[in-house]
């Protein structure tokens, strides 16, 4: 039987709440939403927090709404309300192709994007598509809130720039009008973390790449991103070779390790071909051709 | 600390440690073992029960966190001995050998049911991603909901006889 060491339980009642519980309870505290990734590795005890304050109740922080150029998606927002999001289908079909492949359905109706985040586990799929779209992620703490880049915001594998008395509170991402995007990801079996995965957005100026945004996960990329594939493909026509060539680009910057799940010299050739085929699909979906 | 939920319809109030699952809440603390401990790594599904309408894997859910919520088990799923259409399914389409995934497959298909009741076989084998059968490969499990979605009020709605028989391959049929 697997069980997590002895810890305190406290229930936040609103997110001021949450934040003072963290402040009165110092470090060994922890957050924990849909508890799908902390609660398993408090079993295995390589979480082993003193006090755990349950967020679960903060269901203010569960919408995901257009909030004038933006969309804003609170941090409680469960997987399978990203998936069932009518707008985000209609700005951002990534969530969606990402959603489809975290997990299992009955995982996605607990976990939560804040916690994905927050987790910061790298081979999160989340972490590459907010790294893809230059989300931005609001966080609040005693003093009011900042906003950091989601390329600034991981500092490591399982660590991030949330200090110990703060809590993430919400995703922004920019609407970008006849943007396509997508998401690729190839693991070993339904539900799995990812051996390889990578995602993108895309707008076209005619048939020239106005912009572009790429992310990647599970193969040691820096921040999540592929910026020098992004440059690469900048402003060049939308070919096919220019994608390869980007897609080649963003390849050679990964550093993936050899693990379980695959060789590195295997998961460096996913990370090009999947970045080619989110970029292609990406292309497709901004010229309006199909799904 | 004390939690209090609502389990099937009643009220129940139990003092507990912080850190006990509600997979064992339920089986050992309230004598429902229907829910089945499986992987206890939320792999498996076997120990699918809902809580506030919803269907989790409850290896994964403290018992803390169901604190004041709803709660329903395979146990709820009959209505006064009469058996769910899904699990008259399983008896009709012999959803199961062993029957240890049966639990979580049951409450997982009758939330998928609610809220479509007509689902094709890519949307069952879908809902049922998250949990493992080591007996039936799936294809009888699928055949039983898809029983269950065009038998909703069971055997009894259309008379194709008592439930305790099953079909043989032939079509004949053959009582238990």
């Amino acid at each position: 039987m697997q069980t997590p060491a002895p810890f305190t339980y406290e229930r936040a009642g609103s997110v001021d709440d949450a934040v003072a519980l963290l402040e009165r309870h110092g470090p060994e505290a922890r957050l924990v939403a849909g508890g799908h990734s902390l609660l398993p590795m408090m079993k295995l005890r390589l979480a082993q927090p003193e006090v755990l304050i349950d967020i679960n109740d903060l269901t203010d922080l569960s919408y995901i709404r257009l909030d004038g150029s933006e969309i804003a998606i609170g941090a409680m927002s469960r997987h399978a309300d990203l998936l069932d999001s009518p707008l985000l289908a209609e700005h951002y079909a990534i969530f969606a192709d990402a959603e489809r492949v975290i997990a299992d359905p009955i995982v996605r109706n607990r976990g939560t994007i804040g916690g994905s985040f927050c987790q910061a586990d790298p081979s999160e799929d989340l972490s590459a598509v907010g790294a893809a779209l230059g989300a931005v992620l609001v966080v609040r703490g005693v003093d009011g809130t900042r906003q950091v880049p989601a390329r600034e915001f991981h500092t490591g594998p399982y660590e991030t720039v949330v200090g110990p008395a703060e809590i993430l509170t919400e995703i922004r991402v920019p609407v970008r009008p006849g943007a396509g995007s997508a998401y690729a990801k190839v693991e070993r079996r339904a539900g799995d973390w990812a051996i390889a995965a990578a995602g993108a957005f895309l707008t076209l100026d005619g048939d020239d790449v106005r912009d572009v945004g790429i992310g990647l996960t599970a193969v040691g990329a820096s921040h999540f991103c592929a910026p020098a594939a992004e440059d690469a493909l900048r402003g060049q026509p939308a070919t096919d070779d220019n994608l390869a060539s980007a897609a080649q680009v963003a390849a050679e910057a990964t550093s993936p390790s050899t693990d379980q799940r695959g060789p590195a010299d295997y998961k460096r050739h996913l990370a090009g071909e999947l970045t080619l085929r989110a970029l292609r699909r990406s292309v497709a979906r901004a010229r309006g051709e199909g799904a | 600390m004390q939690v209090t939920m609502t389990v099937n319809g009643t009220e129940v109030s139990r003092d507990v440690e912080p850190r006990l699952l509600l997979v064992h809440f339920v089986r050992d603390h309230l004598g429902l073992t229907g829910t089945h401990w499986g992987c206890d790594t939320s792999n498996c599904g076997t120990c699918v029960l809902w809580m506030d309408g919803e269907p989790v894997k409850s290896c994964t859910v403290l018992a803390a966190m169901a604190d004041g919520r709803s709660i329903r088990t395979v146990e709820d799923l009959d209505t006064g001995g009469e058996l769910d259409p899904l699990q008259q399914g399983f008896m009709q389409c012999h959803g199961l050998q062993c029957g240890f995934c049966t639990p979580g497959m049951l409450m997982t298909a009758r939330w998928l049911l609610d809220r479509n009741p007509d689902p094709d076989e890519t949307e069952i084998r879908d809902v049922i991603s998250g949990q493992f059968c080591r007996c039936t490969g799936y294809e009888n499990i699928v055949r039983s909901v898809r029983w269950a979605a065009e038998h909703p009020d069971g055997a009894a709605g259309d008379g194709e006889g008592t439930t305790d028989t099953a079909p043989a391959t032939d079509g004949e049929e053959v009582t238990a």
